[in-house]
Formats: C-alpha cells, structure tokens, sequence
C-alpha cells in the first residue's frame, strides 16, 4: 500500500511549482496554467484524504467536483480577460499591465 | 515494493517533471501541451486513490475543455513583437523560487510532524460503491445539494461574464 505521506509529498511539490510559476512568468495566460497546478495539487490533497480517512464521508470527493467547477469558472473568466486585454494593450506580458500603478 | 508504489513513483515524477515544463517552456503551446501531461498524471493518481469518477471527469473536464481552451487564447493573443519575446520569467523569478522551495520545505516540515502523515488507507467496506455514494451526496437535502446548485449558478455567472468580456463591441 501506498503511504499517505506520498501523496502528500507529490501534492506540496505540485503546488510549489504552480507557485513559482505564477510568481515568475512574464506572460498572462501562462500565469493562469500555473493556476491550475495548484487547484491540481489541492484537488489531490483533497481525494487523498478522503481515501485515507473515513471514506464513507463524501465531502472530499464533492468539494474536489466543487474545485473542478471553480476552476472552469476561474478559467472561461480569466481568458476573456486575457483576450480583452490583448485587444486594448496589444499585450499579455503581465509586466507591461500597469495601469493601476502609481 | 508492491506494483502500486511503483506505479505512484513513475506516475509522481512524471506529473513533476512536466509541472516544471510547465512554468519553464518558453514556447506557450508547448507549456499547455505539457499542462496535458501533467493533467492526465494527476487523472492517474485519483485512480490509484479509487476515486475513478474523479479520474474520469479530470479528463474530459480538465483535458478537454480547459487545456483546450488555453490552446484556443495561446492562438488569439500570439503575437511576435518585440514586448512579448522577452524572458519567459520576470527579473525577479529567483524570488518567485525562493519562495517556492520555502513552502515546499515548511508544508514538509508540518506535514512531517503530524500523527497521521504516514498511514495507510483501509480497505473499502464490502458492498461501498464510491460513485453511488457521490451520486447520492451531491443530491441528497442531507448531503451537499446546496454546494452543488451554487456550483452551477457559479458557472452560469462565469459563463455570463466570460461572454461580456471577450465581445467585441465593434
């Protein structure tokens, strides 16, 4: 059988390379790709310790279905954003995207 | 070591491995191609947690709407002009790396000293059948009916937004 701990283990690393992905990229719609690896990462934690704890409670398995949904939400959102943005600033260069900075 | 350590290990550093192409591509459709990779690593592992619905929906909802649909944006926002051909990572990316590895090694160090971080699962009740019992949770006034509406009224919202967003009033 597998360890819990491994589980875990795979779930923190994903979660801090989408961290470091979303920290360092340049461009807009690779920062959202990073996005996702971590809701990915949560979403393993979240099956992971329904299986490993009582699996008759149903709740991380929903609140994963719950994940998935925000996720699709997050991203349908966040790319019409993106696309807007292009159309207005001709770039997705999040750095160039400041016109909120004083 | 059993067959499944074995499977988790290859399947583990595979989904890592292309996690880090992920953030590292320089090329924008290579970074989504090896979001797929990491996508279906990630459907492997719900499998070997038996939460197969869970795989399933993974790959039809991640893999192929919403991969997809970074595709479809990598193609309507490229452009070569000289703003968006620099770096793929900012100036300040040691930092973002920094800080990474510091989450990494303090989930670790918490994770480390918790009871629990080392057992094993039990086995399935006889006669458990986990996407019946998903089916009747999500549904059930008891169980999580009311997450579950919110969930699509979200989605209907999102989809609203979405739609505002991108038309192209001209």
């Amino acid at each position: 059988m597998i360890p819990l701990s491994w589980y875990l283990i795979l779930a923190a690393g994903l979660f801090s390379v989408g961290l470091f992905g979303v920290l360092a990229r340049r461009n807009a719609v690779a920062i959202l790709l990073s996005v996702e690896l971590m809701l990915n990462a949560v979403n393993v934690n979240l099956v992971a310790f329904w299986r490993y704890g009582d699996v008759a409670q149903m709740a991380g398995q929903v609140f994963a279905i719950i994940v998935f949904a925000v996720a699709a939400a997050e991203v349908a959102v966040g790319l019409a954003l993106v696309i807007s943005v292009y159309r207005r600033r001709n770039t997705v260069a999040a750095e160039e995207l400041d016109l909120l900075k004083w | 070591m059993t067959t499944e350590q074995i499977i988790f290990l290859i399947v583990g550093a595979v989904t890592l491995l292309s996690a880090l192409m992920v953030v590292t591509a320089r090329d924008l459709v290579h970074a989504a191609l090896w979001l797929v990779a990491t996508l279906f690593g990630v459907a492997v592992v719900y499998t070997l947690l038996n939460a197969g619905f869970l795989a399933v929906v993974q790959v039809v909802v991640y893999i192929g709407a919403i991969a997809i649909l970074f595709i479809f944006a990598v193609m309507l926002t490229r452009r070569q002009t000289s703003k968006d051909t620099g770096p793929a990572v900012n100036k300040n990316w040691w930092l973002g790396a920094l800080l990474a590895a510091l989450t990494f090694a303090g989930l670790f160090s918490l994770l480390q000293g918790w009871s629990g971080f080392s057992k094993t699962a039990s086995a399935f009740p006889s006669g458990f059948d986990a996407v019946n019992e998903l089916g009747l949770a999500l549904v059930s006034p008891t169980g999580y009916v009311l997450p579950f509406e919110v969930a699509s009224v979200l989605l209907v919202a999102a989809l609203v937004g979405a739609v505002y967003l991108a038309f192209n009033k001209k």
